[in-house]
């Protein structure tokens, strides 16, 4: 019981950093490697602001947001957009924008290691506990997943109930029929791409508050967050908010009750089976 | 039996006058120099090995480090035990049957999952490795104590190059080079003449693998002393794509221009700056990407191929 709870609270911020990708790649169409990245920033900034500003990381979210928004919308029409129109298949794009987004990955984290040093933070925030059925949590875990659970909801709702949630989805489903019903799917995977960014940075400044995190760690969230993206089926958030919670409570079940250092390979064991036998991912439709 | 064209007689030629020159580099120097030539022998045996499989499929495989950790382990473990090159023919067993695995379980999808897949997996298997250390033996490090000396090394790594360039030349001429030609132009026509495409891409990794571990079979001894992080550093995988990708995939030699350059000056920053190697990864990267998509190769191809229709025009 205790695992599955740690391992849900644990899920709940890798379900952020996942629906953020999966919006990021089944819109925008672009594998953003450097997702981790924009993770591990948004931990340091959260980090600053509250040591030497005390601005509370949940308030902090409200200025982080906008941030991330208007960075990524720049990374996509800067850098992405060129690739995307000089792409002439798919997989052309897909070779392009992984070395792009390699190329991110790595210019950030050699920032952030020469602004910060590869030592580990982290402070403390709301670090006292709180009982559910029996077993003390850390509140700070409690409150995050909650505020992970609200913004994956707001998102859900608009991308579901909203005019320009509709149109993002139907970029996700085919961009050149979107054009076709007057989409400007341009604009549309930029605000998406920002948006996942968003996500995620959001996904970050929860981590943090119980987290220790470290400039070079961005990588091993980068993997596993793919890995949620692929079990829950590429674009689909309700596919990535369940698989962050397996992959959650496999992690925590696997250091409790094996060893902390097999974490990476918890993560590798589901992701062969979901490569043996749904690559589609949990709730997608074979196609074909 | 396809002929051997005069062409292929003559870059043999050129190729045996290059290794015996190169060979002879020990005798010169025996102190930073060789150190750096082995270096480059080492990124260029990885690079070529490396572009044995990407270079027709695209397919980015960032298992470089993990082939090559267990490649490293294999003669850590046994170097007391067993002879040396029978080490290296279990290295090459080891790294062909983990990446036939690999192969299987990631090449049948589209590429992006074999990416993902080969991200983690030096990680994947360090964490094994460790796991398997800190509970079953005694020490998380190893020795490997020989009486080779770098010069052994570098020529050990010279000859596997050549090897590793005759392996391509081969599949080059046989059916597996044909297919491969073909699905890398197109993979749907590949599979309407009748091509199992996923069985000889997971054919093409094997090898790979296989030379990749050899190679770090081959360096164990220079290490001297072995333990997971150094062994399995991921670091090494995104160099060998980096320096390929640079001089360019098409060509098995193509990678050669790439590697010397960012040897030297991946060094160089990373012996004065050492906390800005990354950045310098990073620019690498978009720089291929945005400048050099078909590799320094490409480039050089271009201008050579827009000389020498100056050179007509003027003729006419």
């Amino acid at each position: 019981m205790e695992i599955i709870i740690t391992g849900i609270l644990l899920g709940g911020a890798y379900a952020l950093i996942a629906v953020g990708l999966t919006i990021q790649y089944g819109v925008a169409r672009i594998m953003n490697l450097a997702t981790g990245e924009t993770l591990v920033a948004s931990c340091f900034c959260t980090f600053w602001m509250f040591n030497s500003l005390k601005i509370n990381p949940i308030l902090g979210i409200f200025l982080i947001a906008p941030a991330a928004f208007i960075l990524n919308w720049a990374i996509y029409s800067l850098l992405l957009l060129p690739l995307v129109r000089r792409a002439k298949n798919k997989a052309m794009l897909e070779v392009d924008s992984i070395l792009a987004t390699f190329g991110i990955l790595f210019l950030l984290e050699g920032l952030m290691l020469v602004g910060f040093g590869g030592e580990y933070f982290s402070y403390s925030f709301l670090s006292t506990s709180y009982t559910i059925a029996g077993t003390a949590y850390g509140l700070n875990r409690i409150v995050a997943f909650l505020a992970a659970v609200l913004i994956t909801g707001t998102l859900y709702v608009f991308l579901t109930h909203t005019r320009y949630g509709t149109s993002v989805r139907a970029v996700a489903v085919d961009p050149a029929a979107a054009g076709l019903v007057a989409i400007n799917v341009d604009r549309v995977s930029a605000f998406a791409f920002a948006l996942g960014g968003v996500v995620t940075a959001a996904g970050g400044t929860l981590l943090s508050t119980f987290y220790t995190f470290n400039a070079s760690m961005g990588v091993v969230f980068t993997m596993k967050a793919l890995i949620i993206v692929i079990m829950g089926g590429v674009g689909d958030v309700r596919g990535a908010v369940i698989a962050a919670l397996i992959l959650g409570i496999a992690e925590t079940a696997t250091a409790t009750l094996i060893d902390p250092g097999l974490t990476i390979a918890a993560t590798y064991f589901l992701f062969i089976l979901i490569l043996l036998f749904r690559p589609q991912g949990l709730f997608g439709r074979q196609t074909t | 039996m396809i002929k051997i064209t005069k062409d292929e007689i003559r870059i043999l030629l050129y190729m045996v006058v290059a290794v015996a020159i190169l060979a002879c580099l020990p005798l010169l120097d025996q102190g930073y120099i060789l150190s750096l030539g082995l270096t480059i022998v080492m990124y260029v045996a990885l690079c070529t090995a490396w572009v044995l499989f990407s270079g027709p499929t695209h397919y980015i495989s960032l298992a470089t480090a993990a082939f090559f950790g267990l490649g490293t382990y294999v003669v850590g473990i046994g170097i007391d035990v067993l002879p040396f090159p029978i080490l290296l023919i279990i290295a090459a067993l080891i790294g062909g049957v983990v990446s036939g695995l690999v192969g299987i379980a990631t090449l049948r999808l589209s590429g992006v999952y074999f990416v993902i897949f080969t991200l983690g997996m030096a990680e994947l298997i360090r964490q094994i490795v460790t796991w398997i250390q800190t509970n079953f033996t005694t020490g998380i490090g190893l020795y490997v104590l020989t009486d080779f000396s770098e010069a052994h090394i570098y020529w050990m790594l010279l000859a596997l190059t050549v090897l590793i360039f005759i392996t391509g030349w081969l599949i080059n001429r046989s059916r597996l080079g044909f297919a491969m030609r073909i699905i890398g132009n197109d993979e749907t026509v590949a599979a309407h003449v009748g091509i199992d495409s996923a069985k000889a891409k997971v054919l093409l990794f094997l090898i790979s693998g296989a030379y990749i571990a050899v190679i770090g079979a081959i360096l164990a001894p220079r290490f001297a002393y072995i333990e997971p992080p150094s062994a399995f550093n991921p670091m090494i995988s995104f160099l060998v794509v980096i320096m390929s990708l640079m001089g360019g995939t098409r060509t098995l030699w193509a990678p050669l221009i790439g590697v010397v350059p960012f040897t030297l000056l991946f060094d160089m920053v990373s012996a004065r700056f050492p906390n800005h190697s990354s950045i310098l990864l990073g620019i690498a990267f978009l720089l291929i990407v945005y400048l050099i998509p078909d590799g320094l190769i490409g480039r050089i191809e271009g201008i050579t191929k827009r000389f020498s229709k100056k050179k007509e025009r003027t003729h006419e």
